[in-house]
C-alpha cells in the first residue's frame, strides 16, 4: 500500500493531467467551430465547381483533354492524404492513414504519397511506402493561396505522367461526434458521377469557350482541383479538431474518475492511520492510568 | 422566362435568385447573358458583374473566375467577389495607397512583393471604381 504522501502526490499528478486535458478541450472546441464555418463557407463554390465538373465530365465525348480523359491502363497513382501535425486526436490520424493504405496498398499499379500532416507522414514512412512531397505545419485557418502549392503539384505529376490517377484521401467532417476517412478522385475527371439529364441521353449542347478550348479548360479544371483539395482539407481540419474536442472529454472523465477513486482509497488509507493513531493514543493512556493507579 | 443565377466566391454564396439579364466582364469583353443562351465557359477578369431584375439590379466586384453559362442558368465562380454594398470605400483606398507606395519602392519588376502589389492596387482600384459607379444614392 502506498504511502498517504505517495497518495496525495498521485492525486495531485492526475488532477493536472485533468487540468491540461479540460483546457485543449476547451481550444478544439473554439477551433471546430471556426474550422467548421470555414468548411461550411467553401462549400457552395466547391458543390457548384463540382457541378460545372460533373457537366465537363458528362460531354467527354464531345470535348478532349488530358484532364478528362481516363488512361488505360493505370500504371501509376498518386495519393495525397490529410492528416493532423499533432496526435491527442483519438484514432483521427490511424484512420485516415488506414483507410489510405487498404485502399492502394495492393492495388497493382505503383502508387506515391503526397502527405499533409507529420503523424500521417510517420505512419507512411512506418509503412514503407513511396513519399514525394510532405507538407506539414499549416496555419491554423490555411487560406486558398496557402495550399495552391499541393493543387499545382498534383497537377503537375498528372500531366507529366508521372501519375495516371489522383486521389485524396481525407477525413470528412459530418459532425462533432462522426468523422469518417473518405477517398475522392481528382484526377480525370472521369469519376465523377454524370449528372441524371445527361444519363437520360438527351440532347448535349456543345459549349462554347472562350478564350480557347484548351487554355480555358486548364484554368478551369485547374482551379476547381485545387478548391476540391482545399475543401478536403478544411473538412480534414474541421474533423481534427473535433475528433481532438472528443478525446480529450473523455480523458478529462476518466482523469475524474480516477481521481475519485484515488481520493477514496486515499480518505480510507488516512481514516485508517488515524483509528491506529487513536488507538495508540488510547492504549497509551490506559497503560499510564494503570500504572497510576497501581502506585 | 427568368435565367437562374448562382454567384459564388471561395469563401461564400453572394446571389442565388433569378434574373432577367446578366452583365459579366469576360476576359475577351463585357458579356450580356439572357435567358436561352447558347452553353458558354469562360474565364473573367477584374470587373463588375451586373444582375438585372425585374426590381432592379444589383452588382458584384469581381476579382477573376469563371462562369458556366447554360440556357437556363449561369454559375459565377469568383475568385473573389463582394457586392457593390458591402465595399469599404476607406479601406480600399487605403489598400490602394499602400500598394502604390509599395511599387514606388519596387526596383525589379518580377519579384513576389511586386507582383502582389500590382494585385492589391488592381483590386482596390476596381472596389473603387465600381463602389463609385454602381452605388446607389
Amino acid at each position: 500500500m502506498a504511502s498517504l504522501r505517495e497518495m496525495r502526490l498521485r492525486i495531485r499528478s492526475v488532477r493536472n493531467i485533468a487540468q491540461v486535458t479540460r483546457a485543449l478541450q476547451t481550444v478544439s472546441a473554439s477551433k471546430v467551430r471556426r474550422a467548421q464555418a470555414a468548411v461550411l463557407a467553401t462549400r457552395p463554390y466547391a458543390a457548384k465547381a463540382l457541378e460545372v465538373l460533373g457537366h465537363l465530365a458528362g460531354r467527354r465525348n464531345t470535348i478532349v483533354h488530358p484532364m478528362l480523359t481516363p488512361r488505360n491502363p493505370v500504371r501509376n497513382i498518386l495519393a495525397i492524404v490529410v492528416s493532423g501535425d499533432r496526435g491527442l486526436a483519438g484514432a483521427y490520424n490511424a484512420n485516415v492513414v488506414r483507410r489510405a493504405l487498404s485502399r492502394f496498398g495492393d492495388s497493382p499499379a505503383a502508387v506515391h504519397y503526397i502527405v499533409i500532416g507529420r503523424k500521417g507522414r510517420e505512419m507512411l514512412r512506418r509503412a514503407g511506402v513511396p513519399i514525394t512531397a510532405e507538407f506539414s505545419n499549416l496555419p491554423p485557418a490555411p487560406s486558398y493561396a496557402d495550399l495552391s502549392a499541393i493543387g499545382r503539384l498534383a497537377i503537375e505529376d498528372y500531366i507529366e505522367g508521372k501519375a495516371d490517377e489522383v486521389h485524396i484521401v481525407f477525413t470528412q467532417f459530418i459532425s462533432l461526434l462522426h468523422q469518417q476517412a473518405a477517398v475522392q478522385q481528382l484526377l480525370p475527371l472521369s469519376g465523377l458521377a454524370a449528372p441524371a439529364e445527361e444519363a437520360a441521353g438527351g440532347p448535349k449542347p456543345v459549349y462554347l469557350f472562350e478564350p480557347g478550348q484548351t487554355q480555358l479548360l486548364d484554368i478551369a479544371i485547374n482551379r476547381l482541383v485545387s478548391i476540391e483539395i482545399y475543401e478536403s482539407i478544411l473538412e480534414s481540419l474541421a474533423s481534427e479538431h473535433a475528433a481532438r474536442m472528443v478525446t480529450m472529454r473523455n480523458a478529462t472523465e476518466n482523469a475524474n474518475e480516477l481521481i475519485g477513486g484515488l481520493q477514496l482509497d486515499y480518505n480510507k488509507a488516512r481514516q485508517e492511520s488515524i483509528t491506529g493513531d487513536l488507538l495508540d493514543i488510547a492504549a497509551g493512556t490506559e497503560a499510564l492510568t494503570a500504572q497510576t493507579s497501581a502506585r | 422566362m427568368p435565367i437562374h443565377c448562382d454567384i459564388v466566391s471561395q469563401d461564400r454564396s453572394l446571389f442565388s435568385g433569378d434574373a432577367d439579364m446578366i452583365i459579366a466582364p469576360g476576359s475577351e469583353g463585357l458579356l450580356g447573358i439572357l435567358p436561352h443562351h447558347t452553353p458558354l465557359l469562360t474565364t473573367l477578369t477584374y470587373g463588375v458583374l451586373v444582375v438585372k431584375q425585374a426590381g432592379g439590379e444589383e452588382a458584384f466586384a469581381i476579382a477573376g473566375g469563371i462562369m458556366e453559362v447554360l440556357p437556363d442558368a449561369v454559375t459565377v465562380l469568383a475568385d473573389v467577389g463582394e457586392r457593390v454594398e458591402e465595399i469599404d470605400v476607406a479601406r480600399a483606398e487605403a489598400a490602394k495607397a499602400r500598394a502604390e507606395e509599395m511599387l514606388k519602392h519596387a526596383p525589379d519588376q518580377n519579384n513576389e512583393a511586386y507582383l502582389k502589389a500590382m494585385t492589391s492596387l488592381r483590386r482596390s482600384q476596381l472596389r473603387l471604381d465600381a463602389a463609385r459607379r454602381y452605388r446607389k444614392g
